[in-house]
């Protein structure tokens, strides 16, 4: 018979005690797994979606609305931007790239997007299927939305109103699916990408009175931010104070406004990290007291191995076995527990087409929720196992 | 065989025990005796290699006690020592056959089913080995008890009152089982007891002659046998 046999034969020889500590533990590692799955595809997320994007221009407001909604696509714009203002910026010999965005209209939840090329060569983003656009009214759609909506090369759809579903369907200027576009991992995935003119098209034809109101509208022309990268890092010290006290713009640095966002939400990952691991200490002191209730009530028996020729250490062994198969065990149905409501999150997130957030993913950081599992179960251990290595076979064999 | 000379033993800030001089050879029964607190466990416990002497010699089945590191002390018990505790400590948690793949266990030796189901048909309990502890009766659990000292075939047999709250058949049934298997291993038997029925029971030699050699220890130190 192995060690490992025995204990967990012992383990199990009270059922009730080793499911509950059991429970305990999973539950603790359970909220350890979930945190550090959403915390790390949370932080991949946000660093290939900023890559590259310095500062983002748009009209004044909340700089954390415009930086969600122009690079995450999480929140409505505070406003437009006159089309000028996109030339002069390209003019601008401080700036290495500016990408024009224009939002106003959605597709079943999904954002509709006017863009140019360069946004989609941004962020690496390859054809699974067709062409980018070449005219206007042509769209390429991210893979998530592909997947989810099931549109196919060629397939037409109106837009509707709004950056949510259930606005005015512009059923005039149907959208024609010219590419679909290979998962990415990045906003990409979940948007639709058209050409800047065809929101202009779109919404001009839904407003314009007649042709002389159509030209004045074309005069007026806006989008609703750029996305700007900059050519020297010098120019983060005056492109920002220029725009923000020289214009009727804002520049907002992503960067900053997202390590803003992310010590507002420390605070409450704080308060999670500090709630699982108080559950995990709970579980450890049940299981330290398991395992001590279990070395008093089996002294004798321990004490009888001894007798039969079991080393102290054996004897100290079938302890830690014991801890060990409730880390390995806790480990287990925490990971799988953990995984399971990050997936049902994301899922949920997902319906809401907004974060990409899924299960079935092992970061490396997971690897602490096993390490965590063994050492709280084998620090719960190390008493009960020295005083079953310090059993007395004297008492056994004075117990009359 | 066990042979003890000037064998003492001392607790700290207690008097010493010193106990009879022995010389008993292999197969031989041993009756272990004396009132409480005499030393009767203590004697065991040296004689098992669990405690080291303070003074005098033990030989116990070819070996010279003492001195030995604890390691080769367990190993050593593990191959020589059988152990028929009076609460027989047979665990809950294992059936019958697993609580004597403990004995293999111990001694660090790969479990043997046909080694075990030998065993415990050989003491008529062979039926049981699916059972649980809890499943068996008093006679049964003392048989199961009794395997797991003597499967690995030990050289010294220690039964520690074997016959207590026992009534006069059963514990006639048990001395009886007890005797015949130590024989049967031509192991030496060592019965510590109480019981004044057990001398009675224990079978005489041919000649006459009581078939054990009576160990009696007293609390003042010195007393003989």
């Amino acid at each position: 018979m192995k060690t490992l046999t025995l204990s967990w034969r012992y383990l199990w020889s009270r059922p009730l005690g080793a499911a509950l500590n059991l429970l305990l533990l999973s539950l603790g590692l359970a909220s350890i797994s979930f945190l550090l799955l959403v915390g790390v595809q949370l932080n991949r997320a946000f660093d290939k979606d900023l890559a590259g994007i310095d500062v983002v221009v748009g009209a004044k407001g909340s700089p954390m609305q415009l930086i969600l909604c122009g690079v995450f696509h999480l929140d409505v714009p505070p406003g437009n931007i006159p089309l000028s203002a996109i030339a002069k910026l390209r003019a601008n010999p401080l700036l290495a790239s500016v990408i024009p965005i224009s939002l106003g209209d959605n597709y079943q939840g999904f954002r509709i997007v006017g863009t140019s090329h360069d946004y989609v060569e941004h962020y690496g983003a390859t054809l699974a299927q067709g062409k980018l656009w070449d005219d206007s009214m042509q769209v390429v759609v991210g893979a998530t939305v592909a997947r989810k909506l099931g549109l196919q090369l060629g397939q037409t759809f109106a837009g509707s109103h709004g950056l949510s579903a259930g606005g005015h369907v512009h059923g005039d200027t149907p959208y024609t699916v010219v590419g679909i576009l290979q998962a990415s991992g990045s906003v990409l995935d979940r948007l639709i990408v058209t050409d800047t003119t065809s929101v202009w098209r779109v919404h001009e034809d839904f407003t314009a009175l007649d042709d002389e109101d159509r030209k004045v509208m074309e005069q007026d022309r806006e989008v609703t931010m750029a996305l700007i990268r900059y050519r020297s890092p010098l120019a983060a010290v005056t492109f920002p104070r220029f725009i923000n006290s020289s214009t009727e713009m804002q520049a907002a640095a992503p960067a900053y406004e997202i390590s803003r966002l992310l010590s507002m939400l420390g605070l409450g990952t704080s308060v999670l990290q500090a709630f699982a691991g108080v559950l995990l200490l709970t579980a450890g002191l049940s299981v330290f007291i398991a395992l001590w209730s279990a070395v008093r009530e089996r002294r004798a028996d321990l004490a009888l191995l001894r007798m039969l020729g079991a080393a102290p250490a054996r004897i100290a062994a079938l302890l830690l076995g014991e801890a060990l198969w409730l880390g390995a065990l806790s480990a287990l149905l925490g990971l799988a527990a953990g995984q399971a409501l990050t997936a049902l999150i994301g899922k949920l997130l997902e319906l809401d087409n907004t974060l990409l957030i899924g299960g079935l993913i092992w970061p490396p950081e997971l690897w602490l929720v096993p390490a965590l599992a063994f050492a709280v179960a084998l620090a719960a251990a190390l008493l009960p196992a020295l005083g079953a290595y310090r059993v007395s076979v004297l008492e056994l064999l004075q117990d009359r | 065989m066990i042979r003890t000379q000037r064998l003492r033993f001392s607790y700290p800030g207690a008097a010493p025990l010193n106990f009879p001089d022995l010389d008993a050879d292999q197969g031989s029964v041993i009756l272990l005796s004396g009132p409480s607190g005499c030393g009767k466990s203590t004697w065991l416990a040296l004689v098992a290699a669990l405690v080291p002497a303070s003074a005098g010699t033990l030989e116990v089945a070819g070996t010279t006690l003492g001195g030995m590191r604890r390691v080769a002390a367990d190993a050593w018990r593990a191959r020589t020592i059988g152990f028929l505790p009076q609460k027989l400590h047979l665990s809950a948690a294992l059936n019958v056959a697993q609580n004597l793949g403990l004995a293999q266990w111990a001694a660090g030796l790969p479990e043997d089913p046909q080694r075990i189901a030998a065993c415990l048909d050989a003491l008529d309990v062979g039926q049981l080995a699916k059972r649980l502890p809890s499943q068996l009766s008093g006679g049964q659990a003392q048989r199961v008890a009794l395997a797991r000292a003597v499967l690995l075939a030990p050289q010294v047999i220690l039964a520690d009152e074997p016959t207590a709250s026992l009534d006069d058949e059963a514990a006639a049934a048990a001395l009886e089982l007890l005797h015949h298997t130590a024989q049967r291993l031509g192991a030496t038997l060592v019965i510590a007891t109480h019981d004044a029925r057990v001398a009675a029971r224990l079978p005489s030699l041919p000649s006459g002659e009581p078939g054990y050699r009576a160990l009696k220890l007293s609390r003042s130190s010195g007393d003989g046998a």
